[in-house]
């Protein structure tokens, strides 16, 4: 089971859960998963990047997970 | 330090474009032209805030000379999301920002476009478009976005990231981090600071303002020309913006005179295009500085709330921070990224952290430079001075008390790489620098700055010549010395003398997908993809050997530019590149390399500065008498351009700090569009930036190199305030510190008001 943090703004449409374990091998597989759980995150899943074990990846997509995988969702970053 | 052992990475090769550039033979934007060319120009609105109620072009299309007036009539609607590397772009507010459909929403905010066989009857037919106006009241400032009767910019704006939000807003989000209990964090705390602190829009500067040349074709294909970061960034714009396949756009990036963040967006070239289908001819467009001012760029006005607590030996037990950022007139400032850097560089274990994206009538802002985490990093690291003086400690001995390492967790969550925040501080403590004694006047700061570097798509080919010589090209215009670092990287791999390696800059036709040159990405990202194309070439040229020498590849060896036969094979010697490019054409043909990457942001980046201010106490000027920049590289490719982007961007910085703001009246409207009076810093302004390298590898790059370009512009803000602070005895909270400023504090009077403060006062008497 991977584990999924959520920054603190996003654990009011959580109910304040701020860790979640994913039974997911995949980013997208355990957005939807989360999505599904708590359905009122599912509006702000689009614009965030996703955290795997320290790379984060801003547009999250099929990166792999691995039950010790821990997996961050975090605002999305512009750079110049 | 990285344990490779390099041969051709880490030296100074003169860089392949420099010839040219410093002759002037280099082409920029405004450069190129076609014949038959017509001159576009654009109608900007009067007004800061207002609905538009009609555009007549009749009049302008009846100009002499005039071919095409397009408006955003002329371009579909559309609220579908363009997906990019830095990831989704609300198409609807990229179409509007170009052309205004029924408001406009700052001033200078483009309402039409017209293109003509001169520039004279362009700026006639534009000056005869008839755009009716209700004028509405202008919001100029977070205090009047966020007040309770504020007139609202977006009528559908719900605040994202509010749970239960359902009135429209000016707040586009709010965001929020959070760690530990900080009430009971800030009960430990034997000293405690909390300022407020405001910086001004600012712009990022770039010599080269905005230009391009759209040419639609027959067989409706468009082709490009322009200045930009981003060529496949401007390609998927233009298609999306007019509804194109992107397939039947190409975009040939010209040489670029600075962009920082700014010229990612696109102002011109689907305007550019849009006149071009409509006329039928190709159309070139220019902005002048004074447009560039107004309606591009800038970077966000904020306003931050910062509380931290120690214990009397120094250590941060909590901190608490509230940050506004303005965006201007569409959603996506960069206050996510400013909450996600503010307490980067420290162990805090407790804190909370709110962010919140404002929209306000000013231009929309770009990125620019490390978006969100100079200002952030000006508040507290304003702060942490100010708890060092009342600690007595010693300011660098203060962050190197509380300094992350590798395995601490960013404040965003991940646990941190190998970083090397410590290893600078320390260097800095030991440089001579800050202990050099000061002169009368004089103050000195420190200040550090974090940055998360990003990583993305990238894509290379190096293509080996028949005489042994090699092209090595990628989608990345060269900003800041990107095609001598890929020669280098590609050197390192090949054994190919580095004078002997050609690199381009490919179009959209001629390179594999490649995202924008930014977010200190380009050494990094598209550094692996030429590494990994080098590589791909070298694998060839061990296959070709095998067929020479009959024998199986997996025998056959790669050592300083050599193929190597296996022992004991017959009339086999080693072969050179040279030898076994000769030969290309009978061992199979052409040898061409590539590889194509999705990089994640993986090596952060920290840097400290040391400033030495000197204030003049009759005028309030200041002048940076010295200047040292500490960095973590990860590993210097080609050290005199990292030192370069290091050197630039201080200087942004101290410009940041010293002299830059927009100055708006009260109806919206910039005061100081131009740089006499928007006063950037020159060569002649600065002392000679002492820049110290730290090599600390980043894990994830085949060299250990991290980004460098953004870090070096967070620091400064604080950096220079804190040795005013030094110098004066005062502790400004606002920048920038312009001479009134600091003479009016000197002298113990008001502080000079701002025209958007003036705009508050006229408002509050009403």
């Amino acid at each position: 089971m991977a584990t999924v943090h959520l920054s603190s703004g996003l654990t009011q449409f959580t109910g304040g859960v701020t860790v979640i374990e994913i039974d997911a091998t995949r980013v997208s597989d355990a957005l939807d998963m989360l999505a599904a759980r708590y359905p009122a995150l599912r509006d702000q899943l689009d614009e965030i990047a996703v955290a795997v074990d320290g790379e984060i990846y801003q547009q999250p997509g099929y990166q792999e997970l691995t039950s010790a995988s821990e997996v961050h969702l975090v605002p999305r970053i512009a750079g110049g | 330090m990285s344990d490779r052992t390099f041969t051709y990475v880490g030296t100074r090769p003169v860089r392949h474009d420099g010839m040219d550039k410093v002759t002037g033979r280099a082409n920029y934007g405004a450069d190129f032209s076609l014949p038959g060319m017509l001159h576009g120009v654009v109608v900007r609105s009067p007004h800061a805030h207002a609905r538009i109620v009609s555009i007549d072009t009749h009049e302008a299309e009846a100009v002499p000379g005039v071919l095409a007036v397009v408006t955003a009539r002329d371009i579909p609607e559309t609220r579908a999301k363009l997906m990019l590397g830095e990831g989704a772009l609300d198409l609807r507010d990229i179409s509007e920002n170009l052309l205004a459909r029924t408001k406009v929403l700052y001033h200078g905010h483009t309402v039409a476009a017209v293109a003509a066989t001169t520039l004279d009857a362009a700026r006639e037919g534009a000056a005869r478009v008839k755009v009716t106006y209700e004028v509405l009241e202008p919001v100029m400032t977070i205090e009047q976005a966020l007040a309770a009767n504020a007139p609202i910019l977006h009528s559908d704006m719900i605040t994202k990231g509010q749970h239960g939000a359902k009135a429209p807003s000016n707040v586009a989000a709010r965001m929020e981090l959070k760690r530990g209990d900080v009430g009971n964090g800030f009960t430990q705390a034997d000293v405690v600071v909390e300022r407020e602190f405001r910086t001004p829009t600012v712009h990022q500067g770039y010599i080269e303002p905005h230009a391009c040349v759209a040419r639609w074709g027959e067989d409706g294909r468009a082709f490009v020309w322009c200045s930009t970061q981003g060529p496949f960034a401007v390609r998927d714009q233009c298609a999306a913006v007019l509804g194109m396949d992107a397939a039947q756009v190409k975009v040939i990036p010209s040489e670029i005179g600075g962009g920082f963040g700014g010229k990612i967006v696109v102002y011109l070239e689907p305007l550019a295009v849009a006149l071009s289908r409509k006329a039928r001819r190709p159309v070139k467009m220019v902005m002048g500085r004074e447009e560039v001012f107004r309606a591009t760029g800038p970077t966000s006005g904020t306003r931050i709330r910062m509380k931290l607590g120690a214990t009397r030996d120094g250590t941060f037990v909590a901190a608490d921070a509230s940050l506004y950022y303005e965006a201007g007139a569409y959603r996506g400032s960069p206050a996510g990224a400013g909450m996600m850097c503010l307490v980067a560089p420290y162990r805090i274990p407790n804190f909370v952290i709110e962010a919140f994206d404002v929209v306000v009538n000013k231009p929309k802002v770009a990125a620019y430079r490390a978006p969100g985490s100079p200002t952030a990093s000006f508040a507290i690291e304003s702060v942490i001075d100010e708890l060092a003086r009342e600690l007595r400690l010693d300011p660098i001995d203060l962050r190197l008390k509380n300094a992350v390492v590798e395995g601490d967790a960013a404040p965003f969550g991940p646990a941190y790489g190998p970083i090397g925040l410590k290893a600078l501080l320390e260097a800095a403590r030991r440089h001579p620098h800050w202990k050099t004694p000061l002169a009368a006047n004089q103050g000195r700061g420190v200040a550090c700055g974090f940055w998360f570097n990003a990583g993305m798509n990238s894509s290379a080919t190096v293509t080996l010549n028949m005489d042994g010589s090699a092209a090595v090209v990628t989608g990345n215009p060269d900003i800041g010395g990107t095609r001598a670092a890929q020669a280098l990287m590609v050197s390192e791999e090949l054994g190919i003398p580095v004078e002997r390696i050609r690199p381009g800059v490919g179009d959209t036709d001629s390179s594999g997908y490649t995202d924008v040159t930014g977010g200190s990405r380009v050494c990094y990202a598209t550094g692996m993809a030429v590494i990994g194309a080098a590589q791909d070439v070298r694998e060839q040229l061990r296959a070709r050997a095998a067929k020479i020498w009959n024998v199986d590849v997996a025998s056959v060896t790669w050592e300083k530019g050599h193929a190597v036969p296996p022992k004991g094979a017959e009339k086999a010697e080693p072969l050179s590149v040279n030898d076994l490019a000769a030969k290309m054409t009978h061992t199979g043909g052409p040898i061409v390399g590539r590889a194509s990457l999705y990089a994640p942001m993986a090596g952060p980046g920290f840097g400290a500065h040391i400033c030495d201010l000197e204030v003049d106490p009759e005028t309030g000027r200041s002048r940076v008498v010295r200047y040292t920049a500490f960095q973590d590289v990860g590993k210097a490719v080609h050290p005199s351009f990292v030192e370069g982007q290091i050197q630039g961007g201080a200087a942004q910085g101290i410009g940041w700090a010293l002299n830059e703001e927009y100055v708006f009246d009260k109806n919206g409207v910039m005061e100081n569009a131009g740089f006499l009076d928007y006063r950037m810093p020159v060569a002649s302004d600065l002392p000679m930036i002492e820049t110290v390298l730290i090599e600390v590898a980043n894990p994830l790059h085949p060299y250990g190199v991290r980004g460098v370009g953004e870090v070096p512009i967070v620091p400064p803000l604080a950096a220079v305030a804190n040795a005013m602070r030094d110098a004066t005895g005062i502790r400004f909270t606002e920048l920038p510190l312009s001479p009134p400023r600091v003479l009016a504090a000197l002298n113990h009077e008001p502080t000079p008001v701002r025209t958007s403060d003036e705009l508050s006062a006229v408002k509050a008497d009403s």
